[in-house]
């Protein structure tokens, strides 16, 4: 019946009928329901199911994990902190749409589900509405497809955000990170940064008092609590490890972005993406040897820096390394392309990401300026692996 | 040794003559297209770097500077507003060697780098570094450590650049923002990357 709609609907849509220029918005409502009928005709093609659709919709499930344990972690963090100061029903319009559905005490399950909720959905519908809006006129302007790739920038863009982050602001980031981060260059697959992280890098810098600091990890105004990074950063791992046991940190259970407080919730994502070979596990495997490598060497500096005791099992769970590692730094587009390249540009990101932390007193979570920076550099690591081969090639003949 | 080192780094990574000062912005759009031409372009800047700041050092501590040329018996005498003439005289003396020095033993990259080779000369960056050198009082050693280390900054972010400049090759840019315009946005990307650094004090 769907088919039959759809299909009734097409010849407005193709060259000639009223609405020729909308029909990558019909092409992209029916390919989300049907397998494309188009086949590649000539030589060079690839005899698989998985098409750029069915990647970018699998990395958008990987995520779902994180996204719900991030909602419940919000809504669970939010109602203790509430319990705490007494407070009865939370502030605003947040407050008044919790009120409808939920409640507040966090032993409850779906009263923390609900309450993280309405903070996430927000952030994730105006996300996708800001994002979906720039993505469809570009695509009817300049006549390229809306792809799905969208579906993945715009979650892995809520899912960085800070649960208190003002939605107008959410709306400016990820026009930024689609227009100026991808649209400009021509769409997916012809970026050279990741679309998400361009956005949330772009906000970090431009209102830095509403995406960093100790207020704007819970969902409970006015309330400083500060993130396992920024207690590590200036009282130590003995004050982390007695307020935050590592399990907890891996398992998620504090404060944080929406989407990255949980390691395990990530690295279920990421168990997917690996095993469907979206995601390079030669990327993931440089990251963690690149972060291992440099934080145990920074481990036997004695310093009266306290970043610098910080051990490699921790670096992972605190912060958003485990999220970029998993969702960010495989991105296949702003990754190098070539497998010696991807080692490489997997070991600059661990070595970066743990560089800044420690040694940067500017920023605490180094992670998304590692990917920004690495991902400059992809292309020039890519030439030379190329080069590399083809010097050995001519030397074998 | 570790001030030394500290100063190369912060020389090319957290005060990158490119991509934090955006000095040097003529040449480092216009021979960013190709990978090799720009690797070219970047030996030649931090030669040029590594020989003008220490010179210019020299200059500057024992001829321009109030007081500097007490070894020869004129203690009173301050020369320093002969400064930019005279750095500038020396990049371009120098300039002038390492072309003829090309053009006779690596004519391929001398071909390559063309026009753009002798308006190193006029590239900001380089005398941004002889102006920095004097700003900051560096002394002889470090002013060579500073002018290898901006240059190899330099020379890191063209070579990136031209690398993300090949790959994009493969992009679809509306048209009004081909060539220069597009240029531009991708440095501005580049240099939120490179903002990693900032705020980093060795």
């Amino acid at each position: 019946m769907l088919r039959e709609f759809l299909d009734k609907l097409e010849p407005h849509f193709t060259s000639g009928g009223k609405l020729e220029k909308w029909y990558p918005l019909y092409e992209a409502v029916d390919t989300i329901f049907y397998t494309p009928g188009k086949i590649t005709r000539q030589a060079s093609f690839v005899r698989d199911g998985v098409d750029l659709k069915r990647i970018m919709i699998t990395v958008w499930m990987a995520t779902f994990p994180a996204m719900f344990y991030g909602m419940y972690n919000v809504g669970f963090h939010a109602n203790l902190i509430m319990a705490d100061m007494g407070l009865t029903t939370a502030a605003g319009w947040h407050g008044w749409l919790n009120n409808l559905i939920g409640g507040y005490d966090p032993q409850n399950f779906w009263h923390c589900f609900w309450h993280g909720a309405v903070y996430f959905l927000p952030i994730y519908i105006v996300t996708f509405v800001a994002g979906g809006f720039w993505e469809v006129w570009f695509a009817v302007k300049r006549g390229h497809e809306v792809n799905e790739g969208f579906f993945v920038t715009s979650v892995l863009f809520a899912l960085c955000c800070p649960p208190n982050l003002p939605l107008w602001q959410v709306a400016i980031g990820i026009s930024f990170g689609v227009v100026i981060g991808k649209e400009v260059f021509g769409g997916t697959g012809k970026n050279f940064l990741n679309p998400a992280l361009t956005g949330r890098a772009f906000l970090y810098f431009t209102y830095p008092a509403q995406i960093s600091g100790d207020a704007v990890w819970t969902a409970v105004d006015g309330y400083t609590g500060a993130t396992a990074l920024s207690i590590a950063a200036s009282d130590g791992m003995a004050a982390l490890e007695s307020q935050i046991s590592w399990m907890q940190a891996f398992f998620g259970n504090m404060h944080g972005s929406i989407g990255e407080t949980s390691t395990v919730a990530i690295l279920i994502g990421g168990l997917i993406l690996v095993l469907t070979r979206i995601a390079s596990w030669r990327i993931i495997a440089g990251v963690m040897i690149g972060m291992i490598v440099l934080s145990s060497l920074l481990n036997l500096v004695d310093s009266n820096n306290p970043m610098f005791a910080m051990p490699w099992y921790w670096h992972l769970v605190v912060g958003g390394f485990a999220f970029g590692l998993i969702f960010m730094a495989t991105e296949p587009v702003s990754a190098a392309m070539t497998d010696t390249g991807r080692w490489i540009y997997g070991i600059v990101i661990g070595v970066l990401a743990v560089l800044i932390r420690v040694v940067n007193p500017a920023f605490p979570e180094g992670m998304m300026l590692a990917i920004l920076l690495a991902n400059c550099f992809a292309p020039v690591i890519d030439h030379y692996v190329i080069e590399a081969n083809i010097k050995r090639r001519i030397a074998r003949v | 040794m570790e001030q030394l080192l500290n100063l190369f780094i912060r020389a090319v990574f957290i005060e990158n003559m490119a991509l934090s000062f955006f000095l040097g912005m003529c040449t480092f759009l216009a021979v960013s297209k190709k990978i090799q031409t720009a690797v070219g372009l970047g030996i030649a800047v931090i030669v040029v770097l590594a020989i003008t700041v220490p010179l210019n050092n020299i200059i500057f501590n024992y001829l321009l500077v109030g007081g500097g040329l007490s070894w020869a018996g004129l203690p009173g005498v301050d020369l320093s507003f002969l400064g930019f003439i005279s750095y500038i005289g020396v990049i371009a003396a120098s300039v002038q060697i390492l072309e003829m020095f090309l053009d006779k033993y690596v004519p391929a990259l001398y071909n390559a780098l063309g026009v753009f080779l002798p308006l190193i000369t006029v590239n900001c960056a380089i005398l941004g570094a002889s102006l920095f050198m004097v700003e900051r009082d560096y002394n002889f050693s470090e002013s060579i450590v500073f002018g290898v280390g901006a240059g190899f900054g330099w020379a890191l972010a063209i070579v990136a650049l031209a690398g993300i400049r090949e790959k994009m090759k493969y992009s679809d840019v509306p048209e009004g923002l081909r060539g220069l315009g597009i240029a531009f946005i991708v440095v501005g990307l580049m240099s939120l990357g490179f903002m990693s650094f900032g705020g980093i004090s060795l």
